[in-house]
């Protein structure tokens, strides 16, 4: 680290450790909105963690610290990427610091503990970045919201859609072994072979693979014409550089998941991801105007294209405000803040278009099919390739119908047999 | 030395612990009331620690692993077979002791380096099957439970539940590391080729002495389950058995009492460190480093040699 970078994050780090600190700003009055705010700022997800509060504290600077015209002050804690802790945090926000509300979490698995923590007490728990199935579907929790975010099966099924469109018949699928890997892989294969495809193979590896040969050799010799790869942080480093190595870029079409191609994941990468596919709700490199001003604030204030993590927080700080505006601010009551966040259609939002909750508390996006590509600053970025307008959770199902089936696993993967 | 076997300033400050404990949960937050809560729980955890690294000289790292074996037989007993909490925390016990009683026959032929590196081993299997046996445990997601009833709902009541079991715990503890078994123990801490001479089954003691921390663990995981109504594999990994260790030690090995003295200096620690600053963790290895270097025997030890050197 430079003497430069190690003075900004000292810098960046100082300005978090105020707002984490809760008895600076405690005593300001009836008036203020407390916000708990918990990320992974320790663990192995701390970088993204550190991404998540950036992008929500970009959001709440560029409105001067205000939401619903009433002062804001967020309570930032580290959930330590373990759900014990991520619990323990959450009481502390609720018991002792009197929050009005939760948002954040990165890891299912802490978000999933909140959840069951928030649902005794009824406390509004927003997840952006939490992509769990079940805490939208089949379990739902009435307080619990995914503002911003989205499902773990969402994405890959346009993406499934788009494959068939370009003829391929034939696929396998790579995945960390967990479940927000396993729904990724569900939504495609489900998808892909609905739509008359078929799925030659699937591999489970566990988290932190550092040698990917065995599964490359295997997916090499399948002969399939498309392979669909779900990895997150440095897994999906290394995965994009070995299937480089392998000699398989070029052979068979790489598509993913958002994460893989995440700006997180690909900012520190070279020639090795540029072309592989995935579908998601936003590209940085998308031509919209809105979008263009939102990186271009990003890049300005922190110096690096926004993450899926800093932009999911700052569209959901932004939901919270529209949804306070429209109840005066006045979030100390549950019932009307949670219907005024259900109701609220994101106008203003990076994507450049409304986004909507629907009756599951999950959003319904256009998705872009996009491709990493070199921008004109010689930097790697999702730019868009084709367009899927007001995709759901749940696809072209009926919702009813869709939840009879059993939770995506390793086991399911709603393969159609043919 | 009073008859019971112990000072009278150490019964004075057992008696005066336990009443603050008592009483100090009337007083304070409720969020503070939770915390206390752990702090007992995580107090039996370290004295069943204690039992294994102080009185019979063997450093085990996987009783955190067992602890959690407890957590999610309990959890997994009231979510997914939708039993009642109390039958699932007995099952929680039972699991917990069966596996203890498996992992002692292993491990009581080791000592030393040896012994801490078959018990990191062991309770690595446990973590291993948790995270991987996805349909029954969960997988990373863990299960979320449904163990606390609704009368035990607020943090207060509970409280008082947990308090008087760790008290009945505490007592049942004390009286076996004081009993001849326990003094026992403590020959084969200081030499168990001695005490294999002097006719002493130092196997068949080990072995007990594993499976008797091994329910006390296990009871420690089942108040667990029910004061966080979720498990997930942290709850069984290596961090938690290290967590119990670091616990034990800082409190003092081979004081028993210590134990709740280390339980919460760090669970407070790192409560009251970590609302300032988010680089606690280097802030705790400090803390550590300075308790070892300055009182090698622990909290309390060091209390003990203190007061010995005055008198003396």
């Amino acid at each position: 680290m430079d003497r430069r970078t190690f003075l900004k994050t000292g810098v960046a780090l100082a300005a978090v450790g105020t707002v984490a600190s809760p008895y600076v700003a405690r005593a300001q009055g009836t008036g203020t909105i407390k916000i708990g705010l918990m990320a992974p700022l320790t663990g192995v997800v701390a970088a993204g963690g550190r991404e998540m509060v950036d992008g929500f504290q970009m959001y709440m600077d560029e409105k001067g610290g205000m939401m619903g015209g009433r002062k804001v002050e967020v309570i930032v804690e580290d959930d330590g990427a373990n759900p014990d802790m991520a619990l323990q945090k959450a009481r502390r926000l609720v018991e002792q610091s009197g929050v009005n509300m939760l948002i954040g979490n990165l890891l299912a698995n802490t978000g999933l503990a909140v959840a069951n923590y928030v649902k005794g007490n009824g406390m509004p728990y927003f997840i952006p970045i939490i992509a769990a199935d079940e805490l939208t579907q089949r379990n739902r929790i009435k307080n619990v919201v995914r503002v911003a975010g989205y499902t773990g099966s969402q994405f890959p099924r346009p993406l499934a859609d788009w494959c068939l469109k370009q003829g391929y018949k034939k696929a396998a699928t790579i995945s960390q072994d967990y479940t927000f890997g396993q729904e990724q892989c569900g939504g495609f294969c489900q998808t892909f072979t609905e739509g008359g495809g078929s799925i030659a193979g699937q591999f489970w590896h566990p988290l932190n693979t550092s040698d990917f040969s065995p599964y490359l050799g295997q997916l090499a010799n399948l002969g399939v014409d498309v392979i669909f790869a779900m990895e997150t942080g440095a897994d999906a480093t290394r995965f994009m550089q070995q299937y480089a190595n392998f000699g398989l870029k070029g052979q068979i079409p790489l598509v993913g998941a958002m994460n893989m191609t995440d700006q997180s994941v690909i900012r520190t990468m070279g020639p090795e991801a540029e072309g592989v596919i995935v579908a998601a709700h936003f590209a940085e490199g998308s031509p919209a105007p809105v979008t263009k001003s939102f990186v271009e604030a990003h890049m300005k204030k922190y110096n690096k294209y926004p993450s899926l993590y800093g932009f999911s927080m700052y569209s959901g700080a932004m939901w919270l405000d529209e949804a306070a505006k429209t109840i005066n601010g006045n979030v100390e009551d549950r019932d009307a803040f949670l219907a005024a966040v259900s109701k609220t259609q994101l106008t203003g939002s990076p994507l450049g278009q409304t986004v909507k909750l629907d009756d599951y508390g999950n959003p319904i996006y256009d998705v872009h099919i996009r491709k990493v590509v070199k921008n004109a600053d010689g930097k790697l970025w999702n730019a868009p390739i084709a367009n899927y307008p007001n995709v759901s959770q749940f696809w072209t199902y009926n919702p009813t119908t869709y939840m009879e089936q059993p939770p995506y696993s390793r086991t399911f993967q709603g393969i159609k047999k043919s | 030395m009073s008859e019971i076997g112990i000072p009278r300033l150490g019964l004075a400050a057992i008696l005066f612990g336990a009443l603050a404990f008592a009483i100090v949960p009337l007083f304070v937050p409720t969020y503070q009331v939770s915390i206390l809560t752990e702090v007992l729980i995580y107090a039996v955890l370290a004295m069943s620690v204690d039992i294994l690294a102080g009185y019979a000289g063997r450093t085990p790292l996987c009783l955190g692993a067992i602890f959690g074996v407890s957590t999610y037989v309990t959890v997994y007993w009231t979510s997914t077979m939708a039993g009642s909490p109390y039958v699932g925390m007995m099952l929680g016990i039972c699991a917990a002791t069966l596996v203890a009683m498996v992992f002692a026959l292993l491990a009581i032929r080791t000592t030393g380096v040896y012994f801490i590196l078959l018990t990191l081993a062991l309770g690595m299997i446990i973590w291993g099957i948790c995270l991987r046996w996805t349909s029954v445990t969960g997988g990373e997601n863990g299960l979320r439970g449904n163990v606390r009833p609704v009368e035990l709902a607020a943090h207060l009541p509970f409280y008082y539940v947990v308090f008087a079991a760790v008290v009945v715990i505490t007592f049942a503890m004390w009286r076996f590391v004081r009993s001849p078994f326990g003094l026992t123990l403590r020959g084969i801490r200081d030499s168990d080729s001695r005490m294999r001479s002097l006719g002493y089954n130092v196997s068949l003691h080990m072995f007990i002495a594993f499976t008797v921390a091994g329910i006390f663990a296990g009871v420690a995981g089942a108040l667990y389950a029910m004061f966080n109504d979720f498990v997930s594999p942290s709850t069984v990994a290596l961090t938690q058995s290290v967590e119990g260790l670091l616990m034990a030690i800082t409190g003092g090995a081979g004081t028993l009492f210590g134990s709740f003295i280390g339980a919460l200096a760090i669970i407070g620690l790192e409560n009251a460190v970590s609302l300032y600053t988010e680089r606690w963790q280097t802030v705790m290895g400090v803390a550590f480093i300075l308790i070892m270097i300055f009182a090698p025997e622990g909290i309390l030890g060091g209390i003990r040699t203190l007061l010995a050197r005055k008198r003396g």
